[in-house]
Order: structure tokens, then sequence, then C-alpha cells
């Protein structure tokens, strides 16, 4: 049975009652958990013990690649390949080129923000254990649920189980892998 | 429980009514994938696709003709292109404004109406970018505004406020897009996991990425959210700035002023507003989201609408006391040429009008409070800023420096019929956009509900999302 078990989840009516499961679940030292709500719990983080996430310096190394490139493209274009006076201004007129050179900035961090997120969830990801539950439908609507995988160092199924009735759910379920 | 209670009556209800998560999500959800589409849908996507058919049929005679079939001439070289280019990328900022900014001043109201509103944004930034593309008069070589390695060996501007404009605006339309579909994704796994029809469900999974509510994928997507608003905010700032610039920068009486950006910008979320109104006021009765869209959401864009009322008639103010304080002839004529002596004044006052006095209604409870005079005063700014783009525009070239060269102009009906048109574009896709897509976002709905509390604590969206360092310690854990 628990060979071909991807975790096992736990369903909750409320916010309140995934948080303090939570809690629990990190007390007792899982690790390979996670939380679904149907919109972001502030509180869960710091219940699960989530880490906080590289993106902010993914975001700006892709600002600053975005200001860079720009400025690379104003200089190869004004000073390099083509010089050319216009109004009075010398090849390098770093006020002009500000605008472009801001554009860019918040272009590259923007596409490094949306697909940096995506990537570092894994997403896209069409199939997940998750789905295989029915109920999982309703994590996008009204319900919460809480994970521990079967990869976790302490994961032990009968264990696991009986910890998971303890926190008082509305259902416990094996994810099937 | 009692806490939730306590914290409603604090602020005002963003939503009224009895609702539940599940409550919610069914009644926004439903619209697209439940409820038969209702009969004033296709009346109103009727109108609105035959109104753009005028559109198709401007462009295609434009193009074939050339752009002599507009009235711009020499010296009106800048006319009804650029004025509905500028009327439409400001009336886009709204939707910024509301999604980016009021998110960042951790404003709650702006989460019921932040989804439509950044439609808008889309759709009249898609407005605003054909004007420019056809005024080059040859669009099949628009293209040649980007700079790329090319057999002629030669490249663009980049000291030209034109250039800045179309990194600004190509820019400004990504990035909107970008924020706009983020927000989405977790309201199309709702629709995912709700629809009944195979083939939506099948658009709907491929659209929301197989986003689970996973609370680490939360975490990142807040992160993610935030920082874009982060930096949306200089953006919408900088995109009528350039706007502006393409103005400011010229050496025409009348459009060489250093405070056009701060004015642009206040004037476009203005006329932003005014358009988010007229959207918000019949969406929330044909589709029955007074729960959703309050009268609190209206009152207070009504306020928004007074104070940048008042900060852009405070800009005209300034804008003839610099014509005379300059002390250059050619600046004082111009104001005088706009404002009494020239064959435009009577648009001036119908701009002064329409800008300047109709939103000081709005100090009165009886006028923000009413939604009819609410649409009533979003109608007539909306006239009043595209009024305020033409006196601007037409006023300060068609009489400039030298007398022998000036011109009167007129618009044709081609122009009419361009500007008409990408009306008709607009409101199709608008009205599509409410078909097919969630037109609130459900799931930042759902934390404004008090039993989205964690202990009595709010899970607003993105509140306190910098904050959650490693305040806990294994010996001491929080909420035990």
């Amino acid at each position: 049975m628990s060979e071909n078990i991807y975790g096992i989840m736990a369903e909750f009516d409320t916010p309140t009652q995934l948080v303090d499961a939570a809690v629990k679940v990190r007390d007792a030292g899982y690790t390979k958990t996670d939380g679904f709500s149907p919109f972001p719990l502030h509180d869960i983080d710091e219940a699960l013990g989530i880490k906080r996430s590289v993106l902010p310096y993914l975001i700006l190394t892709g600002g600053i690649t975005g200001l860079l490139t720009a400025l690379g493209l104003v200089y190869f274009v004004h000073v390099i390949d083509y010089p050319i006076i216009v109004g009075g201004r010398g090849h390098f007129s770093l006020p002009a080129f500000i605008p472009p050179m801001f554009e860019l900035t918040i272009l590259f961090a923007a596409f490094t923000a949306v697909f940096g997120m995506l990537f570092l969830n894994g997403l896209p990801s069409p199939y997940h254990p998750v789905f295989n539950i029915p109920r999982f439908a309703l994590a996008s609507r009204e319900k919460f649920f809480l994970l521990i995988e079967s990869s976790d160092p302490l994961y032990d199924y009968e264990k696991v189980r009986a910890f998971m009735d303890s926190l008082s759910p509305q259902e416990v379920f094996d994810v099937p892998e | 429980m009692q806490d939730a209670i306590e914290e409603r009556k604090l602020h005002p209800a963003m939503v009224e009514g009895d609702h539940d998560f599940g409550t919610v999500s069914d009644r926004i959800g439903d619209l697209t994938l439940k409820k038969r589409t209702p009969f004033h849908w296709f009346i109103g996507f009727a109108i609105a696709f035959l109104v753009a058919q005028l559109l198709m049929v401007t462009i295609i005679y434009l193009v074939t003709k050339g752009i002599g079939i507009w009235g711009t001439n020499q010296p009106v070289g800048w006319a009804f292109p650029i004025i509905n280019f500028v009327w439409w990328i400001g009336i886009g900022h709204a939707g910024t404004l509301i999604s980016a900014i009021l998110l960042l001043l951790n404003q709650k109201w702006r989460t019921s109406i932040n989804r439509f509103a950044e439609a808008m944004t889309l759709f009249a930034v898609a407005c605003a970018g054909l004007y420019p593309v056809f005024h080059t008069g040859r669009p099949w070589l628009a293209y040649w505004l980007f700079p790329y390695p090319n057999t002629m060996g030669i490249w663009p501007q980049f000291r030209s406020p034109l250039m800045w404009d179309v990194f600004a605006v190509s820019t400004y339309a990504t990035v909107s897009l970008l924020f706009w579909y983020v927000g989405l994704i977790p309201d199309l796994a709702t629709l995912r996991d709700r629809a009944k029809n195979k083939y939506f469900k099948k658009v709907y999974a491929i659209f929301s990425w197989g986003w689970r509510g996973s609370a680490r994928h939360w975490h990142r997507y807040e992160l993610a959210y935030l920082i874009l608003a982060g930096i949306s905010t200089p953006l919408v700032l900088s995109v009528h700035s350039v706007v502006s610039l393409d103005f400011s920068v010229s050496q025409i009486p009348g459009w060489h002023a250093t405070f056009f950006p701060p004015y642009f910008v206040a004037g476009a979320i203005y006329a932003g507003f005014a358009m988010v109104l007229l959207l918000a006021i019949p969406l929330r009765h044909l589709y029955n989201m007074k729960d959703f869209v309050t009268k609190t959401h209206l009152i207070l864009m009504g306020k928004v609408m007074l104070a940048t009322g008042l900060i852009v008639g405070y800009s005209y103010i300034m804008e003839a006391f610099f014509g005379w304080y300059s002390g250059s002839q050619y600046e004082w004529f111009m104001i005088k040429n706009r404002i009494w002596e020239g064959p435009y004044w009577a648009f001036y006052w119908m701009l002064m009008f329409c800008n300047v006095i109709s939103p000081q209604f709005l100090w009165f409870k009886r006028f923000r409070e009413s939604e009819f005079w609410l649409f009533i005063i979003s109608i007539i700014v909306s006239i009043g800023m595209w009024l305020e783009r033409f006196v601007i525009i037409v006023t300060s070239i068609q009489r400039d420096f030298l007398p022998s060269s000036w011109a009167m102009y007129s618009p044709t009906i081609w122009d009419w019929s361009m500007f008409v048109g990408t009306l008709g574009f607009f409101f199709c896709l608008f009205f599509l956009f409410v078909r097919f897509l969630p037109i609130i976002s459900i799931f930042e709905v759902r934390t404004l509900l008090p039993q989205a509390n964690v202990h009595g604590r709010p899970q607003d969206f993105d509140e306190n999302v910098l904050e959650i360092e490693y305040t806990y310690d294994k010996t001491d854990p929080p909420n035990s």
C-alpha cells in the first residue's frame, strides 16, 4: 500500500484549522509538507516553515539585465555603429537614453517575475498526484488541504495516518502516485 | 468569530450580503460557466461588432488611399490620430492605477474592481496602438520603429521622444498583459475545477498551468504579484510622462512646457476613472454584482475623479499663467488664440465646463452617492478629456510662429469613422471578456470575507507579505 502512495492528505473547513494543523505538522518534524487553499494564507508560510523565496533576487537580476541591454543597445547604435549628431547633443547623450533604459528594465523585470514565479513553482504541471482526489477540486473553491508526502524522512504510513486523524480534519485521504 | 465581526464594522463593507467562499466562486464563476448568455449581451455585442466594422472599412480605405483621406494637414500634422491615441492610452492608466498603485497603498476596495479595470487597460491600449501605426502612412513598415539590424544600415533615433514612446507603450502593453494574466491564473483554476463542459475544462486547464493552490506556490505568487505592482507603478507614471514629452520636447508654444508630465498623468487617471465608472455601473446592474461592486466602491471612485479633476483644473490655470508670465509673445499669443481670440475658443470653454465645472458636483454627497449622476459626470469627463487633447494639439499648431503658414483644421468623415470604430472595437473586446473570463477576481474577493481570517487576523491579499521572516522559534511556536 505505502509503495505507490504519494502522500496523505487531510481536508479542513476553515483556514484557522488548516494553519493550526500545519503548526502541529511542523512541530512533529515533518518537512515534505504542503498546504492548499483557495486564496493566499499568510500565516501558513510561518506555520509550515516555508522559507522566503529567492524570486525577488531573480527579478532584480532581470531588471539589471534589462538596464544593461538597453544601455548596450543605445551605446552600440549611437556611438559605435551609427554615430550621428542630433540636436547638438554628444554621441553618448545619456539623459536622452534614460527612457528606453528605464522601459527595458521594467520589461525584463516583469518577464522574470512572471516566468520566474511559474518556473520556481514547477508550473506548468498538467498532472499532479493531488488531482487524483476528487474532493481536491474544492481546493480552488472553499476547502483547505494539508499534505504530508511519502518522501518525508519521518514518513511511516500508519503513523502519519494516525497523526492526520488526530488533527480532527473533515476527512483523510491516501493520495495515489 | 467575534473579532471578525468587529473587523467588519471598522471598515465599510467591501463585500455586501451573506457570502462564503463557495457562493463568491459561484456568483462570479457561473457568469462564464453556467448562466445562459443574457439577451442584453447579444444586443450589446451585436451593436459593438457593427460599429467595429466602421474601423475595418476605414482602415481598408485608409491603407488603399493614404492618410490624405483624413483632415490632417500642414501645419496641423498631428490631429485626430494623436488626439485619439492620447485619449485611449490615458484611459488605460486607471486600470494600472487600480491594480498596482492602490495595491501598494493597501486600498482594499481595489480588489473587486481590478480585474475588469485591467481588461479595460489592455483594450484601451490596443485601440491607442492602432493610431500611431496607421498615422505613419505605411503601416506595413511599422516594424521600422523597432531597433533591429537591417540591410539599410540605419538605426532608430533614441534621442527622439517618439522612439521613447515606442518603448514606453510597447512595454506598458506587455507588462499590463502579464499582470492581468498572473491575476487570472488562480481564477482560471477555479473555473477549470468547476467547468462541466469537457472542452472549456481543457482550455481553462491549459491556461491555468496546473495551478493547485499550494502554499509554497502562493508564497512565490504573492511576491511576484507585489513586485509586479511595484514596478508597474513607476511604469504607468512613465508612460503618460513619455507621451507628454512627445509634446514638451518640441519647441511649439503650448507644447513646450515642463509641467506636462504630471499634468498628463493626472488627466490620464481622471479620464480612466471616468471610463471605469462607465463600465462598472452597468456591469453591477446587468450581472447583479452589487454585492461585490458596492456603493462604497462607486463613491470612492467618484472621490478619485474629483481629486484628479482638481489637479487637472489647476494645470489649466497654470498653463494660462505660464503663457502670460513667460513674457514670450508667442506663448502669450498662443494662450489668447486658444482661450478667446482664436477660432477654436468655444472648444476651450466646453473643455472648462466638462473638466473643471462638472466634477465640482462630486463635492456633494447627493451627487457622489447617486449612480445616475456619477454616470452622467463620467460621460461629461470623458468628452472633456477628449476636448483637452483636441485643444492642446490643434490650437497650439494651427497658428505657430509664422502667420503665413497658419491654417484651420477640421476632421473629415474618415477621422470620425476611425474614432467611432475604435469605440466599437473596444466594447467588442470588453463584451468578449465579460463572456469568457471572470469579471471580478474571485480569489481576491475571498480574502475580503471575514471567514478568511485566521485567529481573527485578516488575510488580505498581499498584506504583510514582506514581513514573513522566520519569526517563529521551534521551541516556542506561534498559535499554540
